[in-house]
């Protein structure tokens, strides 16, 4: 790549797959539980970590040379809420409907797990321009798997996507519901997230021997 | 060897500083964006009172509010008069808007009158009543408005929350849950009030039946459908005394 040092375009790709926040990580499960119901809010959230994380993750490096080490947990933790909740405000203002659909991931992002990771083991000890390609690629990685989560659970729980009828409609029994199929209403609910990040994991690790841990 | 960040007074010299900047940095913030963000509150309850009336922009399977620049105008327009019931005593208040149903919920929690607004509006040669409810989903705070005809049959509803489950609790805001109330009856047959039940096992998810007093719920949703059933009930019964004086 010309744009990017072999290094730097490493950092943006490698979350994306062989070292996945998510799958590889094991990081940001909860919100991957909570919020995957339905396609749209797995992408509102996974665009709303990535301004989060490659911002913060650049704030954090910038003063990673004053921060005490004892404190730095709450140090980082101060960066992303003030970050989110000043994010928060300027979308109330100015973008009102939008910030209503945010509402729900603000508190979800302050504490989501892949942002103090990425903190506390990159941006401590990177600058600015890395810790940057850092957060948006793994911010990408975790959107990535939130996006086919969302897309599973809205597919055969409710037979939508991002809204859309792609089905047919189950009670007038048009499309596919008119050859008896149902919808999955175990998708909707959290554990089924779970169980499809499994599957997903599962089956990385079996295309990709070199991610199974040897015991 | 001790680095200069690892002593104890610095750690405290830059806590404090750390706290003072971020402190005035967010109070700063949240001053000079208030009046915008109460200006958009005010014009978003002017939307969603019109909404529950009827008038909106809906295209397809989502809701959509008239525009908000359209929507001051379009209030004065349609809502013909504000009243607020205090004690049974109905007055006129064209502020009545701005009540904020949850400071009165508690005011009648901690014993005090409730003031109950009450926005009637004419569209078309009908009357709309329209009641502001409020209550409680899952994770936080849901409410809504609700448009009544003179029989307290339901000609149009809005539901919004704060924090519900996305594809899951949140979904009391969209069309195919809302739309489902209109023509449904609050009162039973013989004249009481009884509510609307969001109803899981419903033998009638078309809604063909409207006198049934039960709606469909949504799958995966229960607690928040329990909370709709629950805030109607509540705030609703609070107007039956005044429907039955628009009898006489």
């Amino acid at each position: 790549m010309g744009l990017l040092s072999k290094k730097d375009s490493k950092l943006i790709l490698d979350p994306l797959a062989d070292n996945n926040p998510i799958t590889i990580q094991v990081l940001g499960i909860c919100s991957a539980l909570a919020i995957t119901a339905e396609l749209k809010a797995s992408i509102v959230m996974s665009i709303s970590v990535l301004f989060v994380l490659g911002l913060g993750n650049v704030v954090i490096s910038l003063m990673r040379n004053i921060i005490p080490s004892k404190i730095r947990i709450i140090v980082q933790l101060v960066v992303v809420a003030t970050l989110v909740i000043i994010v928060d405000l300027v979308l109330k203002a100015f973008s009102y409907e939008l910030s209503k659909t945010l509402s729900v991931f603000v508190g979800l992002i302050i504490t989501n797990c892949i942002i103090m990771g990425r903190f506390e083991a990159f941006a401590l000890g990177n600058g600015p321009w890395r810790s940057f390609l850092d957060g948006v690629g793994n911010a990408a990685g975790y959107g990535i798997i939130l996006v086919m989560v969302g897309f599973f659970r809205e597919l055969l729980g409710s037979g939508t996507l991002l809204g859309f009828k792609v089905l047919g409609d189950p009670i007038e029994k048009t499309g596919l519901y008119a050859l008896g199929y149902e919808n999955n209403g175990f998708m909707l609910l959290s554990p089924m997230a779970l169980i499809v990040v499994g599957i997903i994991i599962w089956v990385q690790r079996t295309k990709n021997k070199a991610l199974v841990e040897d015991h | 060897m001790e680095k200069k960040t690892d002593k104890n007074s610095y750690t405290i010299i830059f806590a404090i500083g750390m706290v003072l900047l971020v402190g005035a940095l967010l109070a700063f913030a949240a001053e000079s964006l208030k009046p915008r963000i109460n200006e958009n509150k005010r014009l978003e309850k002017q939307q969603n009172i019109l909404y529950a009336m009827g008038i909106n922009e809906n295209d397809g399977s989502s809701a959509t509010f008239i525009s908000t620049d359209k929507a001051p105008e379009a209030f004065s327009k349609y809502i013909t008069k504000q009243l607020v019931i205090e004690n049974g005593k109905v007055t006129e208040n064209d502020q009545a808007y701005l009540i904020d149903v949850k400071k009165e919920q508690a005011n009648a929690k901690a014993g005090k009158i409730r003031r109950l607004p009450l926005f009637i509006g004419e569209k078309d040669g009908e009357t709309y009543y329209i009641a502001p409810i409020r209550g409680k989903g899952l994770w936080d705070a849901i409410w809504g408005y609700v448009a009544l005809d003179a029989n307290m049959v339901v000609q149009g509803a809005y539901f919004d929350h704060k924090g519900e489950t996305p594809g899951l609790g949140a979904n009391i805001k969209e069309r195919f849950f809302m739309d489902d109330f209109i023509g449904e009856h609050l009162l039973d047959a013989s004249g009481n009030f009884k509510g609307i039940t969001v109803a899981k096992g419903n033998a009638d998810p078309k809604n063909d039946d409207k006198t049934d007093n039960e709606i469909d719920a949504i799958a995966g949703a229960t607690i928040t459908g329990d909370g709709v059933t629950a805030m109607i009930k509540s705030d609703l019964k609070l107007y039956k005394s005044y429907f039955e004086t628009l009898k006489n």
